[in-house]
């Protein structure tokens, strides 16, 4: 699952900060990417939203400091959707 | 997976095609993209690689500018994304949150330094009526009236004060009504109700639009209401971010705003031509029969008279219709003209391609026949291979995607951008019939003798008349698009328009064509400016669907009558050539006029009235109409 979710995460980022799929790990954050602004965050939040259908909590958006992060808020969101 | 994995490869190779330097192949790659995933990602991947060909593709530049009270800049990359795929590239101006008044009345404020082609006002009910809002259980009827009135006067002078500063297109939204109305359900019992006030705005700003050219109500209640207003909000983030829109919802907000940019920048389809077996029936003629296809008002036949209905309401809005199918004429002629279920009959059709060819080539045909562009033409066809021919041989073809189940495809032909229209006029409405008149009309040309029968047989009667505040949208419509008929290719606005007809040595008139077959409507104007002996003619244009049955020497006649009346001996005019108005190039010398000056920019005509008076053509009857605007 959390492979898949990874991948899917960073198309979404890549998309959004107009860099290379294969450039982003799970590290990456807004402090090795550029373009990740706090405009950009809301973007990213929204779109992660729009793909996986679920609304973020604030509490949540404030743990996704990296895209590590997020992949895990994301699994822990879909597994309490799903079940 | 799938999906995410021919995604990928699309935007590998777009950004294939950016690095090798083929842009076209490039934005219709994006296009694909667009149709196969609209959302937050992939609007933010098409917005930064147009970014990158902007300078190689030949798109229409609008400059939009947005007044709001909440938080929009998530449906920009969305907007963007739609209006480049459109061939539209946008630049967005946002004002600052809540600064809309002073944007609006202050003239010197950075909205007209910016100079919009266009501007959206979007403000929440909560924002503009908090009272009417959150506080409403406190109000009286009083209470609710005045407020009613505080925010209809708002608007009132909001769009006055814009109207004396800017001549941009003005796209007001209009105010949600709550979700769960603070009296509950006796809300809909009070006759001053929180909804019944909020639609009693609604009504008010739909009147004040009215009552200003350019600007235009885009229904934000009635977008909500169609989503679900449930589903459309995210409180928590509206009181994190300012931002009250769910994010799978912020897409269609920017659709909506499309379906005015898409009229505003003349990204409009102006014909729709369908397929017949399983499009607008179920089934296949030629094997099913009038019997086995599906077409009643029953299931499964009611999904196609459903689209069929939808197709009648684009006529209405002017728009036309045709038909390119492979079929045996004979056989899809009879389920035309007599299968009982049928809602659309040859009539509605303006021009019919039904043989066994590339209906790429058949769209050509048709665009040559209803003498509009290829990019004016919708293609809808249940068949996907199809659709992707024609998609590969005529890029500028708008072609609608179809689902698969024909339930949803009456639904799918309304959602379609390219046939919304913001204003609609007489001519507009009646267009279909004007072009399957002529078709009948071409048939009985061809039983006559002489052209003298057909033109008698064709009792064609002319009203002239001089512009009047009814026909001046109309004459400087005609002014701005006619091409073909026109001798000098001028256009005019409506203040142009009425400025010169209020002068003593200007006439501005226009003439409208009836026959045996019906009415053509107004399509043609005339200009002229007397000046010592002369009268010369400024303007002389003629629809390109009245030309080749002498109701242009009709009107040459009059002008040279009622300049004889005003006391005038020489009539006179210029040729000046373009492009597309060969068909009037040899007007003037087969009208008696003789040539007096040419250059490269054209040629100058004029005709002695007392030696040579145009005669009247005696087959067409003149009901002459005084007054107008003078």
């Amino acid at each position: 699952m959390t492979s898949t979710t990874f991948e899917q995460v960073r198309g979404i980022a890549s998309d959004l900060f107009a860099v290379p799929q294969d450039q982003i790990t799970g590290a990456s954050s807004p402090e090795t990417i550029e373009s990740w602004d706090s405009t950009q965050h809301l973007n990213f939040v929204l779109a992660l939203e729009e793909k996986f259908g679920f609304q973020l909590s604030p509490e949540e958006m404030e743990q996704m400091h990296n895209v590590g992060d997020v992949v895990k808020v994301v699994d822990s969101k879909l597994q309490t959707t799903s079940s | 997976m799938t999906s995410d994995n021919k995604s990928s490869d699309l935007r590998k190779e777009i950004d294939d095609f950016i690095a090798t330097g083929s842009a076209n192949l490039a934005a219709l790659r994006m296009a694909e993209l667009w149709r196969k995933e609209s959302g937050t990602g992939t609007a933010a991947f098409v917005v930064s690689r147009h970014e990158k060909i902007r300078d190689k593709t030949q798109l229409s530049k609008y400059r939009l500018a947005i007044l709001r009270s909440f938080t929009l800049e998530p449906v920009l990359p969305l907007l963007r994304a739609a209006a480049f795929v459109n061939g539209i590239d946008l630049t967005v101006h946002l004002g600052d949150f809540n600064a809309y008044v002073q944007a609006i009345v202050d003239q010197d404020s950075s909205l007209y330094k910016f100079a919009p082609d266009g501007v959206i006002l979007a403000v929440r009910t909560a924002d503009l009526a908090p009272d009417l809002w959150q506080e409403y259980a406190d109000l009286d009827p009083d209470g609710v009236r005045g407020s009613v009135q505080r925010v209809t006067n708002n608007f009132q002078q909001w769009i006055r004060a814009f109207r004396e500063r800017s001549q941009a297109a003005l796209i007001v939204h209009n105010l949600e009504q709550p979700a769960r109305p603070s009296a509950g359900t006796l809300d809909a019992q009070l006759e001053s109700g929180q909804c019944t006030a909020i639609q009693q705005i609604n009504s008010d700003l739909r009147r004040i639009a009215g009552e200003h050219r350019g600007v235009y109500v885009l229904d934000y209640d009635g977008l909500i209401a169609r989503q679900g207003r449930l589903r459309w909000r995210d409180e928590r983030k509206w009181l994190t971010a300012r931002m009250p829109i769910a994010a799978d919802q912020l897409i269609q907000l920017s659709r909506e705003w499309m379906r005015f940019l898409a009229p505003l920048t003349g990204k409009i389809c102006k014909a729709l031509v369908v397929d017949l077996d399983n499009t607008l029936w179920g089934g296949v003629i030629g094997e099913d029969g009038m019997q086995g296809i599906k077409l009643s008002a029953e299931y499964p036949g009611a999904a196609f008279q459903a689209l069929q209905r939808v197709m009648l309401d684009l006529t209405r809005r002017g728009i036309l219709l045709a038909v390119s199918s492979k079929n045996n004429p004979d056989d899809a002629m009879e389920a035309l003209e007599s299968h009982p279920g049928m809602l659309l009959r040859p009539k509605n059709f303006a021009a019919m391609r039904i043989n066994w060819n590339d209906k790429s080539q058949n769209l050509r045909e048709i665009a040559a026949e209803l003498n509009i562009g290829i990019d004016s033409l919708a293609f809808m066809d249940d068949n996907p291979v199809e659709r992707e021919q024609v998609r590969a041989a005529l890029p500028e073809v708008t072609v609608i995607d179809m689902p698969e189940d024909p339930v949803e495809y009456a639904a799918a032909l309304r959602e379609c951008p390219a046939f919304e229209r913001l204003t609609l006029s007489a001519e507009d409405q009646q267009r279909t019939s004007f072009y399957v008149a002529e078709r009948e009309r071409s048939q009985a040309e061809q039983t006559f003798q002489t052209k003298e029968d057909f033109y008698r047989y064709l009792e064609q009667e002319a009203e002239i008349a001089p512009v009047s505040p009814s026909s001046l949208a109309r004459i400087s419509q005609l002014t701005q698009k006619t091409n073909q008929f026109n001798l000098t290719t001028r256009r005019y606005s409506e203040p142009q328009i009425e400025e010169m007809a209020a002068k003593p040595e200007w006439q501005v008139l226009s003439i409208r064509v009836r026959d045996r077959f019906g009415d053509h409507g107004l399509v043609g104007v005339a200009i002229t400016r007397d000046e010592n002996e002369a009268c010369e003619i400024d303007t002389l244009l003629l629809s390109c669907r009245v030309i080749g049955r002498t109701v242009e020497t009709a009107l040459l006649s009059f002008l040279g009558q009622a300049a004889v009346a005003r006391g005038r001996s020489r009539l006179s005019g210029k040729f000046l050539p373009t492009k597309k108005n060969a068909p009037a190039k040899e007007f003037y010398a087969q009208h008696g006029f003789e040539l007096q000056t040419q250059n490269s920019d054209g040629s100058l005509w004029q005709l002695d009235l007392k030696q040579h008076p145009i005669a009247w053509p005696e087959w067409i009857k003149l009901n002459k109409i005084d007054g107008g605007i003078k």
